[in-house]
């Protein structure tokens, strides 16, 4: 309730400034800023875990993660396949509650509130959290439908408005200028790469806090995956993002700070230059080296 | 390597043979419906109600068939397609793969499909005796739209069952709830829904024995639901009884509207269903 009316005051705010052009642009830096509309806890930032272990059936899948994540930062999260790096993001945004026979313990705090447990408003929780999955998946519907989708489902049918923050969110992710004479087109005649920026407009336009990446880049070719990654740096100002990549190379480009992952645990976390440069523990530093992958 | 060439040719001709079979038994029924149909066809016999010796070769027309079964087909499909949409969101939204509810919910629609309709039409008939009804329009559109849903559940559900994980996870990791998924499912779905929708059009236009018990036969439009309602079907059954040529050959005419009006909802059927799948991923 309290992210609805926050919603509305949003576009009311919106509505006051849409008279030019000029005023819409200036806000532009408002608009990317999500965190004035959320209450935050004494604990500014971040998600942090503490002693997560996930059971699906009998396989341990996390084994006793603590961690905290920076805020307004990129965050790899790196490791071989099958160390559960996709299950620590579904669980940030509570998506893994869908898998059959799951058992989580611990606690996963979001701006210092507990988001694990039955009390969650877990539709709130998840317009906090954008996701960008591994493959573009847009929705069977047209390119405007798919970034007003999130909007009409969070209660704002105003068409004008609608069309305001559509075009907005596209602009944000450099779609705008190949899409707009082509917004009722179906989304999945765009291109591979468009299509995924198009997930990141979707994602955006509910306005997160978080971007959660599950190796947004790995299905697209060289240039899409370069214009992602460059968008995530852009919007790192404003937004944290967490990033599972299989890429180390663009780990190395992009990170501020890593995660290393290793059979569902949490091997070694730090800043990208300490964990790069001079890793700690033993594994990491043959993961780096390649000796595994 | 010879063998190989002759096996190639030969299945290739027999698929070629089966596919012009089945083209040659269309254009036989089209062939004989029309060649005896064609004479006793007229504007009269498509706008006119039957007269007073219609069913003795006088004048007259089966208007009132052909209403009866628009209106059957027409309510039961409108019907039919409220109560599946739901049961088929519900299981594939709600109830996970391994569900024991959607298991038992399956095979109960896998059974109610192969039921024969003049079952539905006997099974309706005592309970519309039980509650002192009779023939009427309503008894008939319950009838035919209990006939149709099961086709309608199993071919959208088939489609269902494909629908990709990711796209509703994608509609939840926006905020939205199962509920609100519905908007994404349905677009998804849209061409199951038009196949469904093709299929128990043509069994419930189609269907004579269910109808027979429940909906009656009458010479006159019915005005209001209690009123028993003429179908094509019966009346190609009933006149096709006669002893008499003419209203014999009346009632392949009758056969030649009723095949007409299928053949224009399945055009129409494919290009609606072309207009909205457009969007499917």
């Amino acid at each position: 309730m309290k992210s609805l009316i926050k919603y509305f005051t949003f576009t009311s705010e919106l509505r006051s400034d849409e008279q030019s052009e000029e005023n819409i642009l200036g806000r532009r830096q408002r608009i990317f800023r999500p965190d004035y509309k959320f209450v935050r806890g004494k604990d500014e930032s971040e998600i942090r875990a503490e002693g997560l272990n996930i059971h699906i059936k009998e396989r341990h899948i996390l084994k006793d993660v603590n961690l905290a994540l920076p805020d307004k930062k990129i965050t790899c999260v790196i490791g071989p396949s099958g160390c559960g790096k996709s299950t620590l993001l579904k669980t940030f945004n509570r998506l893994i509650d869908s898998v059959e026979g799951i058992r989580i313990e611990g606690k996963v705090l979001l701006n210092g509130e507990d988001i694990i447990g039955s009390g969650q408003d877990i539709t709130r929780l998840r317009r906090k959290m954008g996701l960008v999955s591994q493959k573009p998946c847009p929705l069977p519907m047209s390119i405007f439908e798919n970034v007003a989708y999130g909007c009409r489902i969070h209660g704002l049918a105003n068409k004008r408005k609608l069309k305001m923050v559509v075009k907005h969110y596209l602009e944000a992710v450099g779609l705008w200028e190949e899409v707009c004479d082509r917004l009722n087109t179906p989304a999945v005649r765009l291109s591979i790469g468009q299509q995924q920026r198009l997930c990141l407009a979707r994602s955006l336009a509910v306005e997160p806090q978080f971007i959660l990446a599950d190796e947004a880049t790995s299905a697209l070719d060289p240039i899409s995956s370069k214009t992602i990654e460059e968008l995530f740096v852009k919007l790192k100002r404003n937004y944290s993002i967490i990033m599972v990549t299989h890429t180390l190379r663009q780990a190395l480009r992009i990170a501020d700070y890593v995660v290393f992952m290793y059979m569902g645990e949490i091997i070694e976390a730090g800043d990208a230059q300490q964990v790069f440069n001079d890793p700690k523990h033993e594994l990491t530093k043959k993961y780096l080296s390649g000796a595994f992958s | 390597m010879k063998f190989k060439f002759i096996e190639e040719r030969l299945f290739k001709l027999l698929m070629y043979l089966a596919t012009l079979a089945v083209f040659g038994f269309v254009v036989s029924i089209i062939w004989t419906i029309v060649s005896r149909g064609w004479g006793a066809m007229s504007w009269d016999m498509v706008s006119k109600l039957p007269g007073g010796g219609f069913y003795v070769g006088k004048e007259g027309g089966f208007l009132n068939a052909i209403v009866g079964s628009l209106y059957i087909v027409g309510a039961s499909t409108l019907l039919g397609l409220l109560v599946s949409i739901p049961v088929v969101f519900y299981m594939n939204v709600y109830l996970s793969k391994n569900s024991r509810l959607a298991y038992v919910a399956r095979l109960a629609y896998d059974v109610l499909f192969g039921i024969p309709s003049i079952v539905y039409g006997a099974f309706a008939f005592t309970i519309m005796i039980y509650f002192g009804m009779k023939t009427s329009l309503a008894g008939g559109i319950i009838v035919v739209t209990l006939l149709i849903v099961p086709i309608f559940i199993r071919s959208m559900d088939e489609v269902a069952r494909t629908f990709p994980r990711e796209l509703l996870d994608a509609a939840y990791s926006l905020g939205a709830t199962r509920f609100e998924t519905i908007r994404v499912v349905l677009r998804q779905i849209m061409p199951g829904i038009a196949t469904a929708t093709l299929l128990s059009i043509g069994r419930a236009i189609g269907d004579a024995a269910g109808v027979m018990f429940t909906a009656g036969y009458t010479d006159s439009i019915p005005t209001s639901l209690s009123q028993p309602a003429a179908t094509m079907p019966l009346a190609v059954f009933f006149q096709m009884s006669s002893p008499i040529k003419e209203v014999q050959n009346r009632a392949y005419a009758a056969a030649m509207v009723l095949t007409l009006i299928v053949l224009a909802l399945s055009v129409a059927g494919r290009l609606i269903t072309n207009r909205f799948s457009k969007h499917r991923v």
